[in-house]
């Protein structure tokens, strides 16, 4: 056990941060920025995104959790803390993790060759968006029960279904697909994992505004989609084995601990230039000892992470713990969002309409100070983190039956 | 002791809500606040030919002359229904300022209001004020019979919509002093008032005013020139009691909502309200909204306390509503799953109002401490 910096980390941090201080650019990528967003329009957004993706690739730091022989680097578990340390102070826009954290380590576990080459290629050069076509309207927390058919008809499957709260698809060109190919056995037994095109005809992609007035999800309807066999990972039926393979993944990725941190910077800068009776906000007693209590309940959070990373770099694929990560990861991240809110006062009211949903009505207006907008979008959007990825009340469930053996 | 509701006050209840179920379903309501207007004039006049508008002022001055539990009422329905039309703001802030003006203020006001040709926006709060109504830098200077107003207020609930403005000013004193505070009506016509109108998260709207040498004279202050300080208390203390019951109309309806969808949306072969988790989540929501009931119950029966019993009614019960409101309203859109994050749903917008009744003339730890100096 060993807390400490070496020369070489040291050395690292300097060249991570010299790289992203030369490289990122807060006005070209400000796709995700959120202090920003409103200003940005959504081909900007996609552009903004896939611009600071495009520069990791070109200088091979695109997936540093990937194996070296697919692409990744072995980066020690110490190096992509820091990189991930050196990534959220500088405010770099979050890659987007349907390829990159989802789909690209399942390739590499269950795919073929062709797969390994064609699918990880377009992954890691950002060509290729993925986005991840698992829940529907019947089947959200109970994954297993999806209904969308895939039928077999010569080289291709034929695929009918819906699929709902797909982030991000309008972007897409490709979407990994749960879908139905039995109906023999449990329900888990007869699901197979699919590649598809996003372009093929019989795809239609339709809005969903969520509580921020953000577009951020999708419905997806499959109405007789050719979808070629080879498309096909694993073997059919072995879905559910590797659906659950990529939702641990999706989980660690969740914990945003670097993020946070830099959140709650960013939380006490506001809390000092907030005025409650004459004086900063960050010296009432109260408020202050909210905000402390978020930092110890992050540091133990940091120190949880680590030791799942150092168990993972021992070969220890993430287990249950990725429960944790998710279920106090996301309970931080909103308690962030909400003390934020508090922290502005009377600002929390103004409503600032992302520019991404202009065209859905409403004119845009900057009120306040800068750094109250889009404060109360973030926070009601926040409340999607402890929804998404399997439900904190399903995570708690895992750890209950999996780990106290309940 | 009685907390029973009389025939009078149930069949009020009714009106209202048969006004709610005929003109303010949700797909209405998406329309007024999606307007340009952001409001609905008509629904506005309606609430006039129904007497709502009269409901605190005395017979004198052409109102109903009910009491606070009827304020109540209507605010819980309106909570129900999610009304933007600015009901608390004119009839009762304002109006709680008005029915104590001079006789000739009332007289001069108060029909216009009554009738629902004017609506009324209380601007107090400024930048750097939070939630201190004694921190004000707008100011109003003397001379002569006359005052100049100078200055900004930010976030005036109903501002865009109103008339006519009751704004807090300093005519004397330092930057937080609760001596040398006073109160004018100002036209919002005048010259030297501007506004940067806006909509609001939880579907109505707000301005940014300013004041750049605002003529105004004597018959525009209301009360004693310097000494407004207990009477803004005062009507804070009214508004935040006719919150709390918007508030509370608010979470019945999440609450209703949430226990139905719970029964019939099934995962895992069986209603989600079969998962025991879930259940004691529902528990927690419905004995926060009757804990939040019998607050606001309280408060409204305790408005004509002397000031320090009011206020403490007034913050305690302000505290409770905050705590219910932001736990229900997170709890609602967390048991609904992917659905209750939507925009379609009303569940997104009942969490956004209670968010919004949490900050509004201050939040949890502003009135814990008030209540903790009071006692
Ligand atoms: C913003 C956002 C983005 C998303 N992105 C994607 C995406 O890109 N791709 C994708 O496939 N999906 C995505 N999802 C879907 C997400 O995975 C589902 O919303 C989630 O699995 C919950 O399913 P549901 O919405 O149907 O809720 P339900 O499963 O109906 O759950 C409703 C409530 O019941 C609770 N509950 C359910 N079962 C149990 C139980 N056994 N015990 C205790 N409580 C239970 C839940 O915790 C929840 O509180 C996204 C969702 C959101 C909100
Ligand atoms: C100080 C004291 C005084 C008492 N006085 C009296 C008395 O005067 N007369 C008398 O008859 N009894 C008395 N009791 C007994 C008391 O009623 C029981 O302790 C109580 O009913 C719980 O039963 P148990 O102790 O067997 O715990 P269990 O029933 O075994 O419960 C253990 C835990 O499991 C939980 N649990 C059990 N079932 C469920 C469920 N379906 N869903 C969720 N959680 C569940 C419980 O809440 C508890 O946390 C007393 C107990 C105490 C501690």
């Amino acid at each position: 056990m060993d807390l400490n910096f070496t020369k070489a980390d040291q050395d690292f941090r300097n060249e991570v941060r010299e790289f992203i201080e030369e490289n990122f650019s807060s006005e070209i990528n400000a796709g995700q920025n959120i202090e920003k967003y409103h200003e940005v329009t959504s081909d900007q957004m996609k552009e903004g995104i896939l611009s600071w993706h495009k520069t990791l690739y070109k200088k091979g730091w695109i997936a540093p959790h990937w194996p070296v022989e697919y692409g990744g680097i072995d980066w020690s578990i110490t190096q992509r803390y820091i990189w991930d340390q050196e990534c959220a102070n500088a405010g770099t826009t979050p890659l987007i993790p349907f390829g990159l954290t989802m789909l690209g380590p399942v390739i590499i576990a269950f795919g073929n060759d062709h797969q390994k080459d064609w699918v990880l290629k377009g992954i890691l050069s950002g060509d290729d968006w993925w986005c991840q076509g698992y829940s529907e309207p019947g089947a959200g927390s109970d994954l297993a029960s999806l209904r969308t058919k895939a039928e077999r008809d010569g080289d291709h499957y034929v695929v009918n279904g819906h699929k709902i709260w797909t982030t991000l698809a309008q972007y897409a060109d490709w979407m990994f697909c749960l879908v139905r190919t039995s109906n023999e056995g449990k329900p888990q037994e007869g699901i197979s994992f699919l590649l598809i095109d996003m372009n093929t005809p019989g795809i239609e992609v339709k809005p969903i505004i969520t509580v921020d007035g953000g577009h951020e999800v999708n419905e997806v309807f499959l109405e007789d989609v050719r979808v070629p066999v080879e498309n096909l990972v694993g073997e059919e039926n072995m879905g559910w084995t590797i659906a659950k393979f990529l939702l641990g993944n999706e989980r660690t990725g969740i914990a945003g601990v670097a993020r946070s941190k830099k959140a709650i910077d960013k939380l006490k800068d506001i809390a000092n230039s907030e005025l409650n009776n004459g004086e900063p906000l960050m010296k009432d007693s109260s408020f202050n000892k909210k905000i402390t209590e978020l930092e110890v309940d992050l540091t133990a959070l940091e120190y949880t992470e680590l030791r799942t990373l150092a168990k993972e770099s021992q070969g220890q694929g993430p287990g249950v713990e990725s429960s944790i990560l998710k279920i106090k990861g996301t309970e931080i991240q909103q308690k962030i969002s909400e003390l934020t809110l508090e922290a502005i006062g009377n600002y929390a009211s103004p409503y600032i309409t992302p520019l991404s949903v202009r065209n859905f009505g409403s004119n845009y207006l900057e009120v306040g100070p800068e750094h109250t907008q889009g404060v109360s979008q973030n926070y009601f959007g926040m409340r999607k983190t402890s929804i998404y990825g399997g439900s904190n009340e399903i995570q708690r469930n895992i750890i209950a039956k999996m780990v106290l053996g309940l | 002791m009685d907390f029973s509701f009389s025939e009078e006050q149930t069949l009020l209840r009714n009106t209202i809500q048969s006004f709610i179920q005929d003109n303010y379903d949700f797909d209405k309501r998406r329309e007024i606040i999606q307007s340009e207007e952001g409001m609905s004039k008509d629904n506005w006049k309606q609430l006039a030919e129904l007497g709502l508008l009269g409901v605190p002022f005395s017979e004198n001055d052409g109102g109903l002359e009910f009491s606070s539990v009827e304020t109540m009422i209507v605010a819980e329905e309106f909570g129900k229904g999610l009304v933007v039309e600015p009901y608390i703001q004119t009839v009762v802030t304002c109006g709680g300022f008005l029915r104590r003006a001079s006789e000739a203020q009332r007289q001069e006001h108060l029909p216009r209001l009554i009738s629902g040709d004017e609506i009324w926006a209380f601007a107090y709060a400024e930048p750097q004020g939070r939630f201190n109504l004694a921190d004000i830098k707008v100011s109003a200077s003397k001379s002569g019979d006359d005052y100049t107003l100078n200055g900004d207020k930010c976030v005036v609930s109903a501002a865009p919509w109103a008339q006519k403005l009751i704004v807090s000013a300093r005519t004397s004193g330092d930057q937080s002093d609760k001596e040398g505070i006073s109160l004018f009506i100002v036209d919002k016509a005048n010259d030297g008032v501007s506004t940067r109108d806006y909509k609001t998260v939880d579907g109505s709207m707000a301005s940014e005013v300013s004041f750049e040498n605002v003529k105004l004279n004597s018959s525009s202050l209301i009360g004693e020139e310097g000494n407004a300080h207990a009477l803004i208390e005062l009507v804070a203390d009214e508004t935040i009691a006719a919150l709390c019951a918007e508030a509370i109309g608010a979470m019945s309806v999440l609450n209703e909502t949430t226990v139905e969808y719970c029964k019939t949306r099934k995962q895992f072969g069986q209603p989600i309200g079969k998962f025991q988790v879930l259940q004691h989540r529902m528990v927690d929501m419905f004995m926060q909204y009757e804990q939040s009931v019998s607050m606001t119950y309280m408060v409204n029966l305790k408005l004509e306390e002397e000031d320090i019993e009011r206020s403490k009614a007034a913050s305690g019960a302000k505290v409770q509503i905050c705590n219910a409101a932001k736990f229900i309203g997170q709890s609602a859109v967390q048991l609904h799953g992917g659905m209750g994050m939507t925009d379609e749903l009303n569940v997104g917008h009942y969490f956004k109002r209670l968010s919004m009744i949490e900050t509004q003339l201050g939040n949890a730890d502003h009135h814990l401490k008030k209540y903790s100096l009071a006692s």
